[in-house]
């Protein structure tokens, strides 16, 4: 439970609660399925795992760009109520806001078992430049720069990396790195949906989208699931699977969260303030990371989000990512189930997954020698950050 | 041009004046009334004094590339006879960003680009109520 740290009357959140459920459906790329269903298999796959019934969850956080809301779990559940409800409104780094949420809901006794669960048919309903214009985050760039021309993520984040780029020495070829080490790790995860070797020239030869985003440094859009239960340390310790121990969390918004464009520094984003909050909560240091979990909507939002974590000061993320050192077998194996870029788009969640995976020794041929600390992040909208820090 | 098809600005109370301005092809900017902090893109309170009082002040729209991108993929249908288009982000000489694209890419244009070019501003009449900004490298 939640403990005295000494420090002002500060309580912690160190260890208070665990990931004790995890769950993800077949991901693909064309589905009959609504995004509802696909949320409601994988909260069935991570309910179970955690050897609970759906009527035993009494908190949900759902994802706030998504169409699926609390009540819509409610109702197929046939549960009387959730004791808390909430959402954590900060796009791509809101499932792992959500593990901050949901460990402060267990750890007060607020709720027992909290679901974050999502499913999104990303692939075959309304793709993003869609979407972007329909979200509230979203509403100053669309009265400023969509009409000129800046429609998608895509768009919003190049600039970023041009200037990291110009201002660094960055190379297309680091950003290439990352693309073809994440399509290594998805082919040793046969729930990945790109499982064909790449290599750097097929990066250089996929088609340029927005400088200096080619198409193989941009997510994939696609369908399904993938949920996660939260549960409170007393009550984790009894559960089938070992619990993998929330004990280090933290979010962040970027200077400028409105607008990139108006950022001081464009190249720094809200992982920057989140990282030292999390690893002070979780006492530990980079050394100690055997595993990481980098939201990768783009390659280089990998990079910059390794420079923004401090495993390598600003400007020098490209080098960093060279020689391996993101691989299995590297210093920081990064993306062990192929990422956003080359497993799954579900915003994130499945970054979770396989963390717990990792620190559980599931991972099979994938699995990370010893993984026992491991750190995963999100990215969203417009620099937001988030990170939590877990072991076994 | 398929100009119809493109997403167009939805002036609202706080943003009039700047829109109003580039129909009258001036660059017209929001500053804080009490400490004279410029700010974009307009919004109701200063950030560095708290104060909800602005006024406007026209700008030069002279200024230098802090970053940009080349668009070849259009993202939404409007753009797609524009491919590829820069769109620039821009350092304005009176302390606020603009971003807009570099008016009509001639072939080398994007390797011309670099952090601290100088460019200036120029005005895209888009339909009868709303203008657009655009630039142009200087010189
Ligand atoms: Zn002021």
């Amino acid at each position: 439970m939640m403990t005295d740290d000494g420090s002002g009357g500060m309580t912690s959140l160190q260890d208070a609660a665990a990931v004790t459920g995890i769950g993800e459906t077949r991901y693909v790329r064309g589905t009959e399925k609504s995004a509802l269903r696909l949320t409601l298999e994988a909260s069935l796959a991570a309910i179970g795992d955690a050897g609970l019934t759906p009527r035993d969850i009494d908190g949900v956080i759902v994802y706030a760009s998504g169409a699926v809301v609390a009540e819509d779990l409610l109702t197929n559940f046939g549960s009387e109520d959730f004791r808390f409800s909430a959402t954590t409104p900060m796009g791509g780094a809101s499932p792992v806001a959500a593990l901050q949420c949901a460990a402060m809901a267990v750890a007060t006794g607020v709720a027992t078992h909290v679901l974050i669960p999502l499913g999104r048919d990303g692939h075959s309903g309304a793709r993003i430049s869609r979407r972007v214009g329909a979200m509230r985050q979203f509403r100053v760039v669309s009265e400023f720069e969509a009409p000129v021309g800046a429609n998608a993520p895509a768009q919003y984040y190049a600039p970023m990396a041009r200037r990291h780029m110009a201002l660094y020495g960055t190379t297309s070829e680091q950003f290439a790195e990352v693309a073809v080490t994440m399509r290594r790790h998805a082919g040793l995860n046969d729930n990945a949906l790109m499982r064909e070797p790449m290599t750097v020239a097929d990066h250089h030869a996929s088609r340029m989208i927005a400088d200096p985003f080619r198409l193989l440094d941009c997510c994939l859009e696609s369908d399904g699931g993938a949920a996660v239960v939260v549960s409170g340390a007393e009550r984790a310790r009894d559960m089938p699977q070992p619990p993998i121990w929330l004990s280090g969390m933290g979010v962040g918004h970027p200077d400028s969260p409105s607008a990139i464009t108006q950022r001081p520094d464009m190249t720094r984003l809200g992982l920057a303030k989140a990282a030292p909050r999390a690893f002070e909560m979780a006492g530990v240091t980079h050394d100690d990371i055997d595993v990481a979990e980098i939201y990768d909507c783009f390659t280089y939002t990998v990079v910059c989000q390794l420079e923004d974590l401090g495993f390598c000061p600003k400007g020098e993320g490209g080098a960093f990512v060279e020689d391996g050192r993101i691989g299995l077998g590297g210093a920081l194996p990064t993306n062990t189930h192929g990422g956003l870029l080359s497993q799954a788009h579900v915003v994130g969640l499945n970054h979770i997954v396989e963390l717990v995976r990792q620190l559980r020794g599931d991972c099979g041929t994938r699995q990370v020698d010893g993984a026992d600390v491991g750190l995963v992040t999100g990215y969203g909208d417009l620099g937001d950050g988030s990170i939590a820090i877990m072991h076994r | 041009m398929i100009r119809d098809d493109r997403p167009l600005p939805e002036p609202t109370a706080e943003s009039q004046p700047y829109w109003e301005g580039l129909r009258a092809h001036r660059l017209v900017l929001q500053r804080c009334a009490a400490c004279k902090t410029p700010r974009h893109y307009p919004r109701p309170m200063c950030a560095a004094c708290f104060s909800l009082e602005d006024e406007w002040f026209e700008a030069s729209g002279n200024g230098t590339v802090h970053s940009w991108t080349v668009s070849h993929h259009a993202f939404h249908r409007g753009f797609k006879t524009d491919t590829p288009y820069v769109l620039l982000t821009v350092d304005l000489a009176d302390g606020v960003r603009m971003v807009a694209p570099l008016v009509e890419l001639v072939d080398d244009d994007a390797s011309r680009l670099s952090l601290g070019l100088p460019v200036v501003l120029e005005y895209d009449d888009v339909t009868d109520e709303i203008t657009l900004p655009r630039f142009r490298i200087d010189g």
